[in-house]
């Protein structure tokens, strides 16, 4: 489904990401894990066009989307759940989630998508009037998932959704990707928890200051000797 | 008493203009986080746009007030696009310096075309010149009208922001750009919409000013455009209901600065407050202390 070929990245002067490469396959759920500052926050935004590539080439179901602007990507199904979680903090939580079906225009669609995400998170049904801005952490989290979730998105990029989070709250929303990809959408994931990542993932790219060195399926690497002493912590 | 209430009238006509033009500023602000000095002469180009209807095409106060703010709403795009656009990811500074050499452009400009010369807007006909007296208390049809459009204008600004799907982009994109970016909105759009919003009114506030005081010249907007950033600062930048009030405020204190003390302190007790507001507090009346974010 998704493709990415030989991107490089620069900022300024310094060479963040060198000929990565990676695919994605429809119904999967891969993530991208390495430490901080190995590019997987620009990673996902190359793929999602906030960061222009200096060369290289991105493919969504075959098409070359390389050259499109951030907003021509949702059109074409990309949806990102940025790392900080970004919602909008001045609009009420409902506002949130209409912006997030910002392009649609099938009301009826984007009603039932609305219920769907009340179902997955049924706090932000109560608290829908609320300014976003007064969520804890857990609930603006939820928010920025399901803002994501109305554009009806093909495949979805979720940035450190753990960050900051109490330990079970990071379950819960672990369960809940793991339900919005048998739902049937595909998920990219980049995560610092390397442990829970690994567990729900079918596939996994470890990213090391801006390159690809290692990559398999999520049982492989949990097993690897090399990623449970640099990541695994034993 | 008597005295107080002409006062206070004569402060909300004044704060109405004050008002009108301190929300493009604040709007502007709040997109692109740019003090935008050139709003003061889109302000002085609507006054011009209206003195131009009425005398060469002679044209009644409504067709020339719609007019004007047109052209003020395409004049603000264009100053985007031109000026402000090619430097999207440039300093605030240069943008900020390149805002003043628009300021001038605009102002020269005029000049060139109109001359310096002061101009007298045709006096109003049947009721739109008529007064009305209670006791010592004199309101102008023209006073009323003033407060009028702009309440008008206020409640339509509001709902456009607040209701519909372009002044959702608008406060999407003045949140947070990248996020809004990430929901499909068209940010370039956005800004474009919002310069021409802020635009309209200032076109609105200049054909007001053109009417009720009677005259224009090129230089016209830059003590309003200046006084009207303090308004804006007042209320606290970015926020719109902040720029109606601090409007409001900073045309009432000037009036009676004038009024009851000498007219020759109004502007400097403008300046004092902006001052007294940046050391008091920064974020203004409806603002609330943020920091700064990198």
């Amino acid at each position: 489904m998704l493709e990415v070929k030989d991107i490089n990245v620069h900022y300024g002067v310094i060479h963040a990401l060198k000929g990565i490469s990676l695919t994605v396959n429809e119904g999967e759920i891969v993530t991208l894990i390495g430490a901080n500052g190995a590019g997987k926050t620009t990673t996902l935004r190359t793929i999602s066009g906030l960061k222009k590539a200096t060369s290289g080439q991105i493919l969504l179901n075959g098409e070359d989307i390389t050259a499109l602007s951030a907003q021509d990507r949702v059109k074409k199904g990309i949806s990102h759940v940025p790392e900080g979680r970004r919602i909008f903090p001045s609009m009420t939580v409902l506002e949130n989630l209409e912006m997030g079906a910002y392009l649609r225009k099938d009301k009826d669609g984007i009603a039932e998508d609305l219920q769907r995400v009340y179902e997955w998170f049924p706090i932000l049904a109560d608290r829908k009037k609320q300014l976003a801005g007064t969520l804890s952490g857990g609930e603006q989290q939820m928010l920025a998932i399901g803002r994501a979730l109305m554009s009806r998105p093909k495949i979805l990029f979720l940035d450190e959704p753990s960050m900051g989070l109490a330990p079970l709250l990071v379950e819960e929303i672990f369960n809940i990707i793991k339900d919005i990809n048998k739902a049937g959408t595909t998920i990219l994931l980049v995560e610092q928890n390397a442990n829970l990542a690994l567990q729900i993932a079918d596939r996994a790219y470890v990213l090391e200051t801006g390159s690809i060195v290692l990559s398999g399926t999520g049982k492989e690497l949990l097993q690897s000797d090399d990623i449970k002493k640099a990541y695994l912590g034993g | 008493m008597e005295q107080l209430l002409q006062q206070i009238i004569n402060g909300i006509s004044l704060g109405s203009i004050y008002a009108l033009i301190a929300l493009g500023y604040t709007m502007v602000y709040g997109i692109i986080k740019l003090i935008n000095f050139a709003h003061g002469d889109v302000y002085m180009i609507g006054a011009y746009t209206g003195y131009v209807c009425m005398t060469k095409f002679q044209l009644g106060f409504l067709p020339s007030l719609l007019i004007a703010m047109v052209v003020c709403a395409l004049l603000g795009i264009i100053i985007e696009k031109v000026a402000y656009k090619p430097l999207r990811n440039a300093t605030r500074i240069a943008v900020l310096i390149t805002a003043i050499g628009v300021s001038l452009f605009l102002e020269y400009s005029t000049m060139f075309v109109a001359s310096a010369n002061v101009r007298s807007y045709p006096p109003m006909e049947g009721l739109l010149s008529k007064t009305f007296k209670i006791k010592n208390i004199t309101i102008s049809m023209h006073q009323i009208i003033i407060v009028i459009i702009t309440l008008l204008l206020m409640v339509l600004l509001q709902f456009v922001v607040k209701k519909t799907k372009t002044g959702k982009a608008m406060r999407a994109v003045s949140q947070d750009r990248d996020a809004a970016q990430l929901m499909g909105i068209d940010v370039d759009n956005t800004i474009s919409v919002t310069f021409a919003l802020g635009s309209t009114l200032a076109g609105a506030a200049g054909v007001l000013v053109g009417v009720y005081y009677n005259s224009i010249n090129p230089l016209m907007g830059t003590m309003p455009g200046l006084k009207a950033f303090v308004a804006a600062v007042f209320g606290g930048i970015g926020i719109i209901p902040g720029a109606m009030i601090g409007g409001y405020i900073i045309g009432i204190i000037e009036v009676f600065v004038s009024g009851y003390i000498n007219s020759m302190y109004r502007d400097a007790v403008v300046f004092a407050i902006l001052i007294l507001i940046l050391i008091v507090k920064p974020a203004g009346l409806l603002g609330k202390n943020t920091r700064e974010k990198v």
